[in-house]
């Protein structure tokens, strides 16, 4: 029996010859393929959509602009960006011109601060401020159409931009408590957003696949809502889906976990309006 | 205006076979469900979707309070002629909505 320094590995080459490398040699080159395959896995993002979880035929109708039915609220949204609303008598188009210019990459932004007294705000409530101090129209109601389909036209012209949260300061204790809420177990069935969405992501809940739960496509129309909303309105699912109380509709905490959730898909690219089964 | 999304191809062979989508908001109330009063909310959806070519019936549907809200339907059809293609939803409430593609056929 050789010792371990002069055992090899013998073939013989379809030519004929016989073939030998040292097992020392060959040990050097796998742990070569090793280490850059891990190299690779570490580099590599594996964040992965919604959208990419999604089977190729809801791909297929949230890609097509006229099967995708967020597409209908869209055209809503236009109509209503164009239209003078308010004492003010102004529309959304009067002070920001073609959206397709100025609201590019607007929506990959948001949670972000606006000036004092608001504070953090999502796109809905810029759009509610927007309505309230300078068209000095009343506020739409939360989770409406009408204000889902503004949201959802100015996400539209994001569409394929990545995800860019600001860095401003007044975030991060926002994205800290968003953080806090995402890990901490909660409600009867004693889970957390992290115990299904980080720890078993990819796998299925009943017949569904769990996502990574990154916020790309919203505003969302979801096939069992047969409605557009907003991802407060699906935090929402969730947190009830875990049987624990919803917080109060508008209230902090939805706004934390979209902060957080956005800074955690940094750099993803935004898909919405989307389609979710 | 009924609020419409239609893809159909602006022209086609003769003889060929297309494809026309059509997708219409709509909220297809089933009538079976009760508000937040609890009363049950009148049903209010599309009963009768019709595509007819230059005049001539080429698709009919009839809708039913199982149909999702905001349906979208796609059928095929075979370009004959050039012409005008008319897509004309009519449900409860008085609900009509028309929507017309011109497909040149050469």
């Amino acid at each position: 029996m050789s010792s371990a320094g002069d055992a090899a590995l013998e073939w013989r080459a379809p030519s004929g010859r016989l073939r030998r490398i040292p097992l020392v040699r060959l040990g050097f080159a796998l742990a070569g393929v090793f280490c850059a395959s891990l190299a690779l896995a570490q580099s590599g993002d594996l964040r992965r959509s919604g959208y990419q979880e999604m089977g190729p035929a809801l791909q297929k109708m949230q890609d097509d602009d006229t099967a995708n039915p967020a597409m209908l609220f869209v055209q809503v949204g236009a109509a209503a960006w164009a239209a003078k609303a308010g004492a003010a008598g102004k529309s959304c188009a009067d002070c920001h011109g073609d959206a397709a210019v100025s609201m590019k990459g607007v929506a990959a932004r948001y949670p972000a601060v606006a000036p004092a007294p608001a504070g953090p705000v999502d796109l809905e409530g810029r759009i509610n401020l927007c309505r309230t101090v300078h068209q000095q129209a009343p506020a739409l109601v939360a989770e409406s159409d009408d204000l889902l389909a503004l949201s959802a036209f100015v996400t539209l012209q994001s569409r394929g931009l990545p995800i860019a949260p600001p860095d401003d300061p007044a975030l991060a204790a926002l994205r800290a408590q968003g953080r806090d809420l995402y890990e901490r177990r909660q409600g009867q069935l004693n889970l957390s957003c992290a115990n299904c969405h980080d720890d078993n992501a990819g796998h299925r809940l009943a017949g569904a696949v769990i996502p990574q739960g990154h916020p790309t496509g919203y505003p969302i129309y979801r096939l069992e809502w047969q409605a557009l909303g907003s991802i407060a309105r699906r935090l929402r699912n969730c947190v009830v889906g875990m049987r624990a109380e919803p917080w109060q509709p508008g209230a902090t905490e939805y706004l934390a976990l979209e902060a957080y959730l956005m800074d955690r898909a940094r750099g993803m690219a935004l898909d919405g309006p989307g389609v979710r089964p | 205006m009924a609020n419409v999304l239609v893809n159909a191809p602006k022209t086609a062979k003769k003889g060929d076979t297309i494809e026309i989508k059509a997708l219409i908001m709509h909220p297809m109330e089933t009538g079976f469900r009760p508000g937040t009063n609890g009363r049950i909310i009148p049903r209010n959806i599309v009963e009768d979707f019709t595509v007819t070519w230059n005049g001539r019936e080429i698709f009919r549907m009839r809708m039913s309070p199982a149909i999702a809200a905001n349906p979208f339907v796609s059928f095929f059809t075979v370009a004959s002629e050039s012409g005008t293609v008319v897509l004309r939803w009519s449900g409860d409430e008085g609900f009509v909505a028309e929507h017309r593609v011109a497909i040149a056929v050469t």
